[in-house]
């Protein structure tokens, strides 16, 4: 209750923003706070391990990329995940030569498809790879993507 | 009461009801700079999306700032019917937030 009183007081809102800037406030509450480390890992393999423990992972055939093989514009590139591995709990986007590659992490309640469309942007031609945690253990996929406009905003 | 910047569509067909919402939102990178001010524009960008339906969680989504703006999301899930409720709710790294509730159609 503190927090949401918190969140909706008027005063400072600078705080508000500095504090939940920081890391402090956690506005998911109980729940995992959002991954820092592996939103800002500068490489795939620095993300891989801060987002799922390993940067190695074995390939599946069972996740299925769909995505452009030539990206008009990469500030809006789609990308849609399908898994057919059974007992799906989340899927991890990455686009390998992003400045910080991995771009969302989906985790699926009980009855939700290992299914995910999505639009990332991409800084330049890369891997997509998409990973897949089921039933502990971890597969992945990956799919080139050539841009040739790039989409991060230099 | 502002309008709700997410767009939301949840459609039953057989067992599987697909999930597709649209969210108004720049998810600004904090990597830009701003050509009349020459400063960099800060990073706004969702960190959490989350949805959930008739007291079940669906979805639990940590996005990063390679997320589209105005970004689009699809996903599917079963054991709904229609007229169930489904709500969606989004919260950025300034802490700022919104919802949208709907019904399974």
């Amino acid at each position: 209750m503190k927090r949401r009183t918190f969140l909706q007081g008027t005063l400072a809102s600078g705080a508000i923003a500095m504090a939940a800037g920081s890391g402090l406030l956690a506005p998911s509450g109980v729940l995992a706070a959002w991954n820092k480390g592996a939103f800002e890992a500068k490489g795939l393999s620095e993300a891989m391990k801060n987002s799922l423990g390993t940067d190695q992972v074995a390939d599946s055939s069972d996740i299925k990329i769909k995505a452009p093989d030539i990206a008009e514009n990469g500030a809006v590139v789609p990308v849609t995940v399908t898994s057919n591995i059974p007992g799906t709990e989340s899927i991890s986007i990455f686009a390998e030569q992003n400045a910080t590659p991995l771009s969302s992490v989906f985790k699926f309640g009980k009855s939700t498809d290992g299914y995910v469309s999505t639009r990332i942007k991409m800084g330049k031609t890369s891997q997509v790879i998409a990973v897949v945690t089921a039933g502990g253990k971890q597969f992945k996929s990956q799919k080139e993507v050539k841009v040739t406009i790039g989409g991060c905003g230099g | 009461m502002a309008k709700s910047s997410i767009k939301i569509r949840a459609k039953l067909k057989g067992d599987t009801v697909t999930v597709k919402a649209l969210i108004r939102h720049p998810m600004e990178t904090g990597l830009r700079k701003d050509k009349k001010t020459g400063k960099m524009i800060p990073a706004k960008f969702i960190q959490t999306v989350k949805c959930e339906s008739a007291g079940a969680m669906v979805l639990d989504a940590d996005w990063g700032i390679s997320i589209s703006k105005n970004p689009y999301l699809s996903f599917k899930f079963k054991g709904a019917k229609s007229g169930d409720p489904i709500k969606l709710s989004w919260v950025d790294n300034t802490g700022k937030s919104d919802s949208t509730e709907g019904k399974i159609k």
